[in-house]
């Protein structure tokens, strides 16, 4: 029984992470694709996580923690370029 | 920059919480490496991408006021602790890299495995740190 709830929630989130996808090739602006790949990326945070449940061990617990700051680091240098148009600046006060 | 000013006073703010929890998550993968996943490799990596991420909420120069560092060198002071733990072991008349461990009694941890490879790992976590920030801040410097 508790095993079937974990795969249920996994499919919904393959589904919700496929219809994501959906949104990041049809997406008709850049922002749309970029907020889509952040969530597919939380998404991710809850697939590790339930499988690291299903399998029983705690080793993927550091990955969860490690797909949260690259998306959130991804997310913010995606959003720089879009604002400015470069990512690093030489110097901020021009 | 399009021509205005942009205020980033959200994401300085929270850089400057974060930033410190990479370092912490990392220092703590560095460590983590010899009995659970981690080590000097994905430590080194995380470490290099808070500074990315300070890089990110503030500019180049900022941030080269912050960590005065020339990362080559640090690159270079990784791989020569790299050798030296090698070449360490020639002191004890055993093959090159061997590596020992012991377990000592320390004041607030209490009985603690101590392993020579965690200065092999030093090594490795000062090359890839230097490596990932020469590449970002050479890349990044552009014009």
């Amino acid at each position: 029984m508790f095993e079937l709830i974990i795969y249920t929630a996994l499919g919904i989130l393959a589904l919700s992470t496929f219809l994501y996808v959906i949104r990041v090739i049809k997406g008709p602006t850049v922002p749309d694709r970029v907020v889509a790949l952040d969530s597919i990326g939380i998404n991710l945070i809850a697939i590790t996580g339930l499988l690291c449940i299903l399998l029983n061990t705690s080793v993927f617990l550091d990955i969860i923690l490690l797909f949260g700051i690259l998306a959130f680091i991804g997310t913010v240098a995606f959003s720089k370029f879009l604002e400015k148009g470069e990512i690093i600046e030489n110097d901020r006060r021009r | 920059m399009n021509g205005h000013d942009t205020n980033d006073l959200i994401l300085q703010t929270i850089t400057k919480v974060t930033s410190f929890i990479i370092l912490l998550f990392s220092f703590h993968l560095f460590l983590a490496g010899h009995n659970n996943p981690g080590g000097g490799f994905i430590g080194g990596l995380m470490t290099s991408s808070a500074i990315v991420l300070l890089l990110l909420a503030y500019d180049l120069k900022t941030v080269r006021q912050a960590l005065p560092i020339n990362f080559i060198y640090v690159a270079a002071a990784g791989l020569l602790i790299a050798i030296l733990t090698g070449v360490g072991s020639f002191l004890f008349n055993v093959p090159f890299l061997s590596h020992s461990f012991g377990y000592f009694q320390l004041p607030i941890l209490g009985k603690t495995e101590l392993a020579t490879a965690v200065l092999f790992d030093i090594g490795v976590y000062l090359v890839v740190v230097g490596i990932t920030m020469t590449i970002i801040q050479t890349i990044g410097e552009k014009e």
